[in-house]
């Protein structure tokens, strides 16, 4: 079975085989980790790096202009459409008294 | 009806305008501090996602058994309720998931399901739109099927061991953080009627605009 494979198949195994490890690395690397604190030792919260630092009020105003913004456009959007098919309502019920009785 | 949604409208702004006066008097909770108040939206919104796809269900029950074509249009109103709410619960709860979890989602079963149900009124909607000739009929099958799934979104939390809070959290609410949340739930409920008499409304228009065309084309 090896032997009826070309050099360059044989090539692209090991260069997968060589890259594996290497790509598992930097998408477990990319992976949210656990806070240390909770697996091998006590930070202090007033030593918690920056980045670890996560404003409550942004996410709480975030969380209530998504509510709005969604429910604002539903509406808009609702009110748009009702808009365009009463004018069309109009328009068809023109062009039927226009056209008289048949 | 038509008289009734005027002084609706206004009583549902009326609420939302004091609603933040309410949420901000509402105490603070002990672990989670402020990040706990997105639960005023939050919940009341999955609320909403639920109706919405109950009475989808229930319009498709009709529409399917009796051929009722206003039990379609409420069936339709119903879906889009689901989506648009359940949009709405799906962005604010991993804005709170990051902050008291540490992650913006988790795949238990809980969070799974919920995105599940409201892939299915996705789905509907979808089905309404591009499904061509008889997908109304199909789209009212998906829209029972997804609301038969609700229950289990519901008491998921009991069943199975998830980091979402469970469903005894409402009824153990303290008097400050009870008055805030019913009142945002009434807020809620009563913009959703306010919704499905507007659209079904746009439905019946519609309805109305296709008789006219069929009657300028004879």
């Amino acid at each position: 079975m090896f032997s009826k494979r070309s050099p360059w198949q044989v090539l692209l195994l090991l260069a997968l085989l060589l890259a594996g490890p290497r790509a598992a690395a930097i998408v477990h690397a990319q992976q949210p980790q656990p806070p240390k604190a909770a697996q091998d030792e006590f930070v202090p919260i007033n030593e918690l790096p920056p980045d670890e630092k996560l404003p409550a009020a942004r996410m709480l105003i975030a969380a209530y202009a998504v509510a709005w913004i969604v429910v604002a456009g539903y509406l808009f959007s609702i009110w748009r459409r009702l808009d365009r098919v009463e004018h069309e309502i109009a328009d068809a019920s023109r062009r039927i008294q226009q056209r008289g009785p048949r | 009806m038509a008289r009734l949604f005027p002084a609706l409208l206004v009583l549902v702004a009326a609420l939302f305008a004091y609603a933040p006066v309410m949420i901000a008097n509402a105490p603070f909770e002990s672990t989670m501090g402020l990040v706990q108040k997105i639960f005023y939206f939050h919940v009341p919104s999955w609320f909403v996602m639920f109706s919405g796809a109950f009475i989808c269900a229930w319009g498709s029950v009709l529409y399917l058994f009796k051929g009722s074509k206003d039990a379609d249009r409420y069936a339709v109103t119903g879906a889009e309720l689901a989506v648009v709410f359940g949009l709405i619960g799906l962005i604010t709860g991993p804005l709170w998931a990051r902050k008291a979890w540490g992650v913006w989602w988790e795949w238990d079963v809980k969070l799974t399901l919920a995105l599940i149900v409201w892939l299915t009124f996705v789905a509907y909607l979808l089905l309404r739109r591009y499904g061509g000739p008889g997908a109304d009929k199909l789209a009212a099958g998906v829209g029972i099927f997804g609301a038969a799934n609700i229950p289990f979104v519901y008491y998921s939390v009991n069943w199975w061991r998830t980091m979402h809070p469970k469903t005894t959290v409402v009824p153990s609410l303290g008097p400050g953080m009870r008055g805030a949340f019913w009142y945002c739930v009434l807020a809620f409920m009563l913009l959703m009627v306010l919704i499905v008499m507007a659209r079904v409304r746009l439905q019946r228009q519609r309805a109305q605009l296709d008789e006219l065309y069929l009657s300028l084309e004879d």
